[in-house]
């Protein structure tokens, strides 16, 4: 029997009533850290920021590494197509985030942190300054030798993948390195380093406060706890909400679809496309389909043509163009498609791209040429006819 | 080397190897060849053209065998199934962008794209075209460099070359995606930018998307001319290293040969850059002491201290770009082919009763930069430009093979007279610490009347491939006329490879050197490593042609420039004393400040 939930409305991430954010630091920080580690390792929160690394354990990592010098990062580059979940959160709820940042940064023993704030959301940054003056200055008074500090993106995708990241940080291109060294041992600086998505952050601080049990009730074995969702598409209900994770598409569809949904779009230009026949059996999860929170539902009226046709032409540009699987294949597929459409290539041709985008999940340097894959051999697969026609 | 040692498994063979040894270099133990096209031995890692991808049992993407350690316990297979096809694959994609006129290509039969497309047999492209927009995309203004993007494979070898051993950064990557570039400030030609025209880069493309600006057909001309007579004049770096070009291992010394192999492409005289490289110790000697006097006994102010080497035309445009205040510090000798080309028309025109206007001066040289610097504008104090065509040792090596000359059977031949004698000083121009080392054995004997106090010559502080080397010589016993030299320690520092010269600067500019003497060449490991030397240059080939060049010095029956015959005869016959009006005419140089981009 597949383990699956009903969809659920959860509050946690957004929720400000009936604790006072200091006191759940303050806590925190009275408690050891070996113990808020495997709270966390308990609670079996996921990264959210896409590619579902246990967080607890990456905390662990960072904290047997033997370095005077430690950094926590927390990623708000948020350049997935379709995902804007994370600008909500800093808008709304920034102090939960720094308060993840300060916990995490307790546990494994950083004097400074980074909030890497994607360029398009620069408006935010007033605000941010200010709350984090206040924020940091409370941390002093606890005696918490911590300071977080706001770091503005280039703009570019790429730049929200990790190890890109801090070579952006650090001034230079913003180019995926090779791993290992993983951030955890060689980050930022060359330090060992926590990177999280923003969402992560806020639900670490939360599970501090409510506890693991708490948060482990909810979801699936392999997918605890709830997410955070960006809705989009042919939607009469866009924007963000709070589910439990481990619901099914259809449930899903159910609840945001139109009536007319087609497909399902799960984990933006970088994850894979639900057909209408898989939507009973796909689980919205790290044991289904996982996603860093983008959903875009699309009704019949659309041609999965152009829509794959966009997300190609978004990796083509949005490559670092450093590796060969990525740089090229991405514009492999591009064409290829577009080849195929005007009838220059047969349509067993497409054989060959799936083939090829296969090669790139497995040869590619990094997240973002390895998971090209997943929309397109998606699409190609459920939908051959509109591409060929 | 590390202490730990990690057991793991290749195609099932087991290996124990050091922690921190790669995949790579694992399998390499194994005699399982991976190929590879971003990694060098020179450069830091890139990982990025992803050739090298092995399959590690129970990961869930292949790896990259150049980038990853090796770990206890791991099961590499380096020709499984899904690696040929991913290899294949990648193989294709590079092809697929690449502008693949081999059969026209300057680098056809030297292309690493070329070799592992045969070996894949990769046929009919079975993906779409991409080269397109980027074919005619090429930069040829440079004197010495030929800069092609509808061949480059984005591998960045060059990139990581410019910046991480020459500190340079003239090469960078620009823009992103499909519209990724290997480009320069603003995407501006080469000679307009900070590229001292070294040939590094040259020397570590995979394929022919850097390449040196060819002068062979002009220099085929000349020889067919009757009208021309064509003087040749070859580095103390290529005769360690034709062999390479010509099927020999590398560190072969060739000196007899390369000159019997040079009257047969028909050069009507075959002369020694070493003989030059002598007299430049002479002139540059005389220089050195006379800074000396100039700064320790008169306190003159307009005399500057460090001096610094001339002799290599990549790291005096790198001075006059990165450190143009300095420009004073540095010798006002020309390099040895220039002191050649400005005697050639001059000295040996008169000796020989050849007009200089029908004299065609030929350098084989290990360079590029040679390229560039026969054409500043400064080099023509012999009326017409000193030097005309300047090949490299590659070149050079095309000719040979061109002609119809079989090198390995050949005879050996002594250079002609004059300008054709070379002593071990003179030979050792050729490696890192060389100059400073013939200067040395020069400079204290003038000085104390005594040789440099050092087992046979060999003054061994200044040698090896350390980037950057210091050693003080105390002057002990000096001759009357050079008695404030009395108890002086001598501080030298020797670098090669411009980052490391940048070091040496960077030093001098912050006033934390109190260097005397400072000899700096452009390319790692001095010109033995040049831009314009047999490809593949790396640090086990560069010891080899090292050891080479100390094995020729040895072997000379002179190994004091001061002692070279033809020197002294120079002095006798045309040009008085060193540093006189007419050396200074003819042999020596200033430089010009330049932008910074
Ligand atoms: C191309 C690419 C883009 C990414 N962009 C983001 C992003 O915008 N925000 C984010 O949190 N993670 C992003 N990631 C994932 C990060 O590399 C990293 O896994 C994440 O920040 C870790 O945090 P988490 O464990 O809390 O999810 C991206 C990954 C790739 C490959
Ligand atoms: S997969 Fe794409 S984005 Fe990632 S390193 Fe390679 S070229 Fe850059």
């Amino acid at each position: 029997m597949m383990e699956c939930n009903k969809l659920k409305r959860v509050d946690i991430i957004f929720c400000r009533k009936g604790f006072d954010l200091f006191e759940v630091v303050e806590k925190a920080l009275s408690r050891d850290p070996d113990d808020l580690i495997s709270d966390m390792i308990d609670s079996g929160l996921k990264g959210r920021g896409g590619a579902g690394f246990p967080t607890g354990l990456k905390w662990k990592l960072a904290r047997n590494e033997e370095q005077d010098e430690k950094y926590v990062v927390c990623n708000a580059d948020e350049g997935e197509p379709g995902t804007f979940k994370d600008r909500e959160i800093l808008d709304q709820v920034p102090e939960k985030v720094f308060g993840g940042m300060a916990i995490c940064a307790y546990t494994i023993g950083a004097k400074k942190g980074y909030i890497y704030l994607r360029g398009e959301y620069n408006f935010l940054i007033p605000k941010l300054t200010e709350k984090l003056e206040i924020f940091n200055r409370s941390l002093k008074q606890i005696g918490l030798d911590f300071t977080i500090r706001l770091r503005s993106g280039s703009g570019a995708y790429i730049c929200g993948e990790e190890s890109a990241l801090f070579e952006s940080m650090e001034g230079k291109r913003g180019e995926p390195r090779n791993k290992p060294p993983y951030p955890t041992v060689q980050g930022y600086l060359g330090k060992p380093t926590v990177i999280n998505n923003v969402e992560t952050l806020v639900y670490a601080f939360m599970i501090s406060r409510i506890g693991p049990e708490a948060f482990k009730e909810m979801g699936t074995k392999d997918s605890r706890g709830s997410k955070v969702f960006s809705i989009s598409g042919d939607t009469p209900r866009p924007g963000i909400y709070e589910l439990e994770l481990g619901m099914t598409v259809e449930d899903f569809v159910n609840e945001f679809g139109d009536g007319d949904t087609k497909a399902v779009q799960v984990g933006g230009a970088s994850g894979g496309c639900i057909p209408r026949k898989d939507f009973p059996n796909t689980i919205i999860g790290y044991e289904g389909i996982p996603t860093g929170g983008s959903m875009m539902l699309f009704n019949s009226s659309r041609s999965m043509y152009n829509v794959l046709h966009n997300y190609l032409e978004f990796f083509t540009e949005e490559s670092c163009g450093q590796c060969t699987p990525c740089r090229v294949g991405c514009q492999q597929l591009l064409k290829g498609i577009e080849s195929v459409k005007k009838g220059d290539r047969p349509p067993s041709y497409l054989r060959e791209l799936v083939k090829l985008a296969k090669t790139m999940k497995i040869a590619a340097k990094c997240g973002l040429g390895q998971s090209v894959a997943n929309p397109f051999v998606s699409i190609i697969k459920n939908y051959k006819e509109e591409i060929i026609h | 080397m590390s202490e730990y040692k990690v057991n793991l498994k290749i195609n099932d063979i087991p290996v124990t190897v050091d922690a921190g040894t790669t995949v790579l270099e694992a399998a390499k133990k194994l005699d399982f060849k991976v190929p590879t096209l971003c990694y060098h031995t020179d450069l830091c890692i890139a990982g990025n053209c992803r050739v090298c991808v092995v399959e590690q049992v129970g990961a869930k993407t292949l790896i990259a065998s150049c980038a990853t350690p090796v770990s206890e316990g791991m099961e590499i297979r380096t020709n499984s199934k899904l690696v040929r096809q991913a290899r294949k694959h990648i193989i294709e994609l590079l092809l697929s962008e690449h502008n693949a006129d081999c059969t026209k290509c300057y680098k056809n039969g030297k292309c690493e794209l070329q070799d592992l497309a045969s070996e894949y047999r990769i046929g009919d492209h079975a993906f779409l075209d991409l080269v397109g927009g980027r074919l005619g995309m090429v930069d040829e203004l440079s004197p010495s460099i030929i800069k092609d993007d509808s061949k480059c494979i984005r591998c960045q070898r060059c990139v990581k070359t410019c910046a991480e051993i020459q500190g340079v950064s003239a090469l960078t990557v620009a823009y992103k995606g499909d519209r990724q570039k290997i480009s320069t400030f603003l995407d501006h030609p080469l000679v307009e930018v900070i590229c001292t025209n070294c040939g590094q880069c040259v020397n570590r493309c995979p394929v022919g998307a850097l390449v040196e600006k060819n002068y062979v057909d002009e220099v085929w001309d000349a020889i067919n001319d009757p009208q021309k007579f064509v003087v040749v004049q070859t580095a103390p770096a290529v005769r360690v290293a034709i062999g390479e070009e010509l099927g020999y291992e590398p560190g072969t010394r060739l000196t007899g040969n390369l000159v019997t192999a040079l009257k047969r492409l028909g050069f009507s005289s075959v002369l020694d850059t070493d003989f030059t490289a002598d007299l430049t110790i002479i002139e540059e000697g005389t220089e050195l002491l006379t800074r000396l006097k100039k700064v320790l006994v008169e306190k003159d102010d307009s005399v500057k201290l460090p001096m610094t080497t001339s002799c290599s035309p990549g790291w005096i445009k790198f001075i006059e770009h990165f450190y143009p205040d300095f420009i004073s510090h540095v010798s006002s000798c020309k390099s040895p082919q220039q002191m050649f080309g400005a005697l050639a028309k001059t000295y040996y025109a008169q000796k020989k009763g050849i007009k200089p206007e029908s004299m065609v001066v030929v350098s084989i040289m290990p360079c590029t930069a040679k390229k560039y610097e026969a054409d500043r504008p400064e080099m023509r104090s012999s009326g017409f430009k000193d030097v005309d065509y300047v090949l490299t040792t590659r070149e050079l090596g095309m000719m040979i093979k061109q002609a119809g000359v079989n090198f390995q059977n050949l005879d050996e031949s002594p250079y002609d007279s004059i300008m054709g004698e070379s002593t071990g000083a003179g030979v050792i121009f050729g490696v890192t610490g060389g100059v400073m080392e013939a200067a040395l054995r020069t400079v204290y004997e003038i000085v104390t009347g005594r040789e440099v106090p050092f087992n046979n010559l060999n003054v061994v502080p200044v040698r090896g491939m350390e980037g950057v080397r210091e050693a003080t010589l105390k002057i002990e016993g000096c001759q009357p006329e050079w008695d404030f030299l009395e108890g002086v320690e001598l501080r030298t520092v020797v670098a090669h490879g411009l980052a490391n010269a940048r070091k040496v600067m960077q030093a001098v500019k912050e006033g934390k050197s109190e260097y005397h003497f400072i000899e700096i060449m452009a390319c790692p490991g001095g010109c033995l490593g040049g831009g314009g030397q047999p490809i593949p240059t790396n640090p086990e080939i560069r010891e080899k042609r090292a050891k080479a060049i100390y094995c020729e010095d040895e072997n000379l029956p002179i190994r004091k420039s001061h002692e070279n015959p033809e020197v002294q005869l120079v002095y006798e016959d045309f040009l008085g004393s060193p540093n006189s009006h007419l050396a200074h005419q003819l042999l020596h140089t200033h430089y010009t400040e330049r932008e910074r981009f």
